[in-house]
């Protein structure tokens, strides 16, 4: 069942209005069409009689000892995330309510949950002491459908409608409610149907013929009988373990010693659904509702235990910025982002699934140590483009390539190392295409005993940018033996601009 | 309990037993081809080598010999063949000699796709990644890039990974620069610097040379007696996957099949017989 809420802002109390050490009334403006204009008002405000979208001149004669600050929607929905992040602890799936444009409230499917903590009634009651706690006013409504809940906590109702009597709810609310268009709105107050008891009294078919399709679903869905289902706003884990702590922990010790304990968990559920996950993540939920939400992937299914007992500490060690615990976390939440069938290794005489099984447990934890962009083996492609050739990517995510056809048979001479992006050199060479006599790289000149080339090298004509000028490729060894491949960008009297020369890159 | 790490700990140990006597698997691995001086050196595998550019700029060179030294050690190994090679970089080598290759690692006779290269910040995170790295049996090499010689490379640090080295198997190689000699606790060191390569036709650079001085050689594995201060030149052939010793003239040069049978050399070796004639009449 989905639950709405509307918070308020932070810190906004209930204050009195004569009380001469309150603070003045607080208003949020914007510029609207030139002039500006209240977005959004503190209770106090609020209380004087003032509304959102009243001019801040109108608002000033009327309360001369106005707050005023520049609303920041960006901020707002900052803020409206880190609460909805807090919410996750009640259910997984949490969706932003944004009827106007602007998100300003936040949709629950309590769907199961409610058992877990007592009861519907008793749930609500939890989550508006939890939000009060932090200091958040809200309104929260259970009923059976989002659009419901939303009708009724929009109107400034609380409370928890019995399963079936969401028609009843909201027969006295007006219809603007439904969310439909103000032309609909205004057509309908036209017709005298002013509330949505009005509209649900009427036959169904005249209605869609003057106000549309969209107004009748609308209608349905507030009334209950049609159900609509969220998109949460993080991708839903596939199975979850967590603990509640009554008394908040701190301590890393803790911490491991908990995530040990949901590894278990995950590894037995994973084991009977046949699965493996890919990518874990634990959220810590400090008891002031910040979240903290830490990932590890790993290189190939798993769930084995300790295998991930031993990834999670590794990750906590290894994090730049450590678990800021606060005054501790009251909930650990482990879940599986991805997950892959994984059967049951054989075990073969020579060993040789055991080898892969260590090999991808060492990227694993060297990914999670280091980072996952810094585990890396290499992605090749069959062109002649030397940038492109090849690319080092995750040792995780990426499948191994096949090697482009015939490259074991030619085995190019090609350099160990590439620079990216190819080194200027200072170069004398024969006009128009010999190859360099002499170089000076990184301020040592480099006298050319062999070289070999011209091999011209450019990308596919699709890829190649325009006005890009032709590389001609040189491998050269100088006196000492070392050897390098340069070329030159640009011909001579053929192409615009002089020609430059670079170092692309080192042979052994 | 966990039947596949029962398995794998008691190969571990029955590779441990039976390492030196194995038939397939030979303790150690030499230069392959090369003539009879650098030929008869024996390095011990499953243990650390060392590979010290002799300046700055020789790196690559040094990269190229430790490369090849690894494919030598996984070339006789016992299902060496298809066992990845991990290769850690210090950050400032990728920035000082650019990035790794896939065609320039095909070109020394490894496939790229069996390469996994790890990218550490600093010279103690390469040993930490290094000091996992050399514990993995599935490993069949492991080459240890550091830039300069960081303040944790030492001989406690170098022991240890010595150790592990010989417990797991993996034959091990650091790589790095001899500004400053630091005692390590290795099988072999190698001081590399590049040789000016036998050109090929038209004065082209031929194939990666090098010229390696074998500064320390520990033991003499395999019963031939240390070759310490041996100074060679060689090059590395990336198909036969073996050393030969640089011939400083140039020569044709016809590339020769890996898997030629030797059917020349015996037909050679048949002409200098003397063979018995009558007189006739």
């Amino acid at each position: 069942m989905p639950a709405d809420g509307g918070p308020g802002r932070r810190g906004e109390g209930d204050r009195q209005i004569g009380d001469p050490f309150a603070p003045a009334p607080l208003v949020f403006v914007e510029k609207v069409r030139g002039a500006l204009r209240l977005a959004a008002l503190d209770r106090a405000a609020h209380r004087a009689g003032l509304a959102p979208g009243l001019t801040l001149a109108d608002a000033r004669a009327r309360l001369p000892g106005l707050a005023v600050l520049d609303h920041d929607p960006a901020a707002d929905a900052a803020f409206l995330g880190e609460v909805a992040d807090d919410c996750d602890r009640w259910t997984p799936l949490v969706a932003l309510d944004a009827p106007e444009g602007a998100p300003d409230g936040l949709i629950l499917d309590i769907t199961g949950c409610a058992h877990l903590f007592g009861g519907e009634a008793a749930l609500r009651a939890r989550l508006l002491a939890h939000l009060e706690r932090h200091g958040l006013g809200a309104l929260a409504v259970i009923a059976g459908t989002p659009d419901a809940a939303r009708a009724l906590a929009r109107s400034g109702r609380g409370g928890v409608v019995p399963p079936g009597g969401e028609a009843a709810a909201v027969a006295g609310l007006p219809v603007a409610r439904l969310g439909v268009s103000a032309e609909t709105v205004t057509g309908l107050s036209r017709a005298g149907l002013k509330t949505i008891g009005d509209l649900a009294a009427r036959p169904a078919t005249p209605l869609a013929a003057r106000f549309g399709v969209e107004l009748l679903v609308r209608l349905d869905r507030t009334l209950g009988r049609e159900d609509v289902r969220l998109v949460p706003r993080r991708p839903l884990p596939a199975c979850i373990a967590e603990r509640r702590f009554a008394e908040p922990i701190a301590r890393t010790a803790d911490i491991e010693a908990t995530l040990a304990l949901l590894v278990d968990d995950l590894a037995l559920m994973l084991e009977a659904r046949g699965e493996g996950g890919r990518a874990f993540e634990a959220c810590f939920f400090r008891t002031d509702g910040a979240v903290r939400r830490l990932r590890v992937e790993t290189a190939r299914p798993l769930r084995d235990g300790v295998a991930l007992a031993r990834l999670w500490r590794e990750r906590i060690e290894t994090l730049a910025d450590p678990l800021d615990p606060g005054f501790g976390f009251d909930l650990v939440r482990l879940g599986v982002l991805r997950s892959e069938p994984l059967t049951p290794a054989q075990v073969s005489l020579d060993g040789r699934a055991v080898e892969e099984e260590e090999v991808a447990a060492l990227v694993d934890r060297l990914a999670v140590r280091l980072g996952r962009e810094r585990v890396l083996r290499f992605l090749q492609r069959d062109t002649h483009d030397p940038d492109r050739a090849s690319a080092l990517v995750p040792a995780g995510a990426a499948v191994p390539s096949a090697a482009p056809a015939g490259s074991a048979a030619e085995a190019l001479a090609r350099p160990l190392t590439l620079f990216d992006p190819p080194q200027p050199v200072e170069a004398l060479a024969e006009v128009p295409d010999g190859p360099p006599l002499r170089f000076r790289w990184r301020r040592v000149v480099h006298e050319v005993a062999r070289a070999e080339g011209p091999e011209r090298l450019a990308p596919e004509w699709w890829r190649r940018p325009e006005e890009t000028p032709t590389r001609d490729y040189y491998r050269v060894e100088n006196r000492e033996g070392r050897r390098f491949w340069l070329f030159r960008a640009g011909l001579y009297e053929r192409e615009p601009g002089a020609p430059r020369w670079f170092l692309h890159g080192l042979f052994p | 309990m966990d039947p596949i790490r029962d398995v794998a700990a008691l190969r571990q140990m029955l590779a441990g037993l039976e390492a030196a006597r194995l038939p397939g698997v030979e303790p150690s691995f030499s230069l392959g081809a090369a003539g009879p001086a650098a030929g008869g050196v024996c390095l011990a595998r499953g243990a650390l080598h060392e590979v010290q550019a002799a300046c700055s700029a020789d790196l690559p060179a040094a990269a190229g010999f430790a490369l090849a030294l690894a494919l030598r050690a996984l070339q006789t190994a016992d299902a060496g063949e298809r066992r990845p090679l991990l290769w850690v970089r210090q950050d400032l080598a990728e920035a000082e000699f650019g990035r790794l290759d896939a065609p320039g690692i095909a070109a020394l006779g490894l496939d790229p796709a069996r390469l996994l290269v790890v990218r550490a910040r600093d010279g103690a995170e390469v040993l930490r990644a290094a000091g996992d790295a050399v514990r993995c049996a599935g490993l069949g090499a492991l080459l240890i890039e550091t830039w300069g010689t960081p303040k944790a490379l030492d001989l406690t640090a170098t022991r240890r990974l010595a150790l592990r080295a010989a417990s797991s198997g993996v034959t091990s190689f650091l790589l790095h620069m001899a500004a400053q000699a630091a005692p390590t606790a290795v099988a072999t060191r190698w001081r590399v610097a590049p040789a000016a390569s036998a050109p090929l036709e038209g004065d082209a650079p031929g194939a990666p040379s090098f010229h390696a001085t074998l500064l320390r050689h520990r033991g003499g594995a395999g019963g031939v007696r240390p070759v310490e201060g041996g100074d060679w030149k060689l090059e590395w052939d990336h198909e036969a996957c073996t050393f030969r010793d640089l011939d400083p003239l140039p020569r044709a040069v016809v590339p020769v099949p890996a898997g030629r049978p030797d059917g020349a050399g015996a037909q050679e070796a048949r002409r200098g017989e003397v063979v018995a004639l009558r007189r006739a009449g």
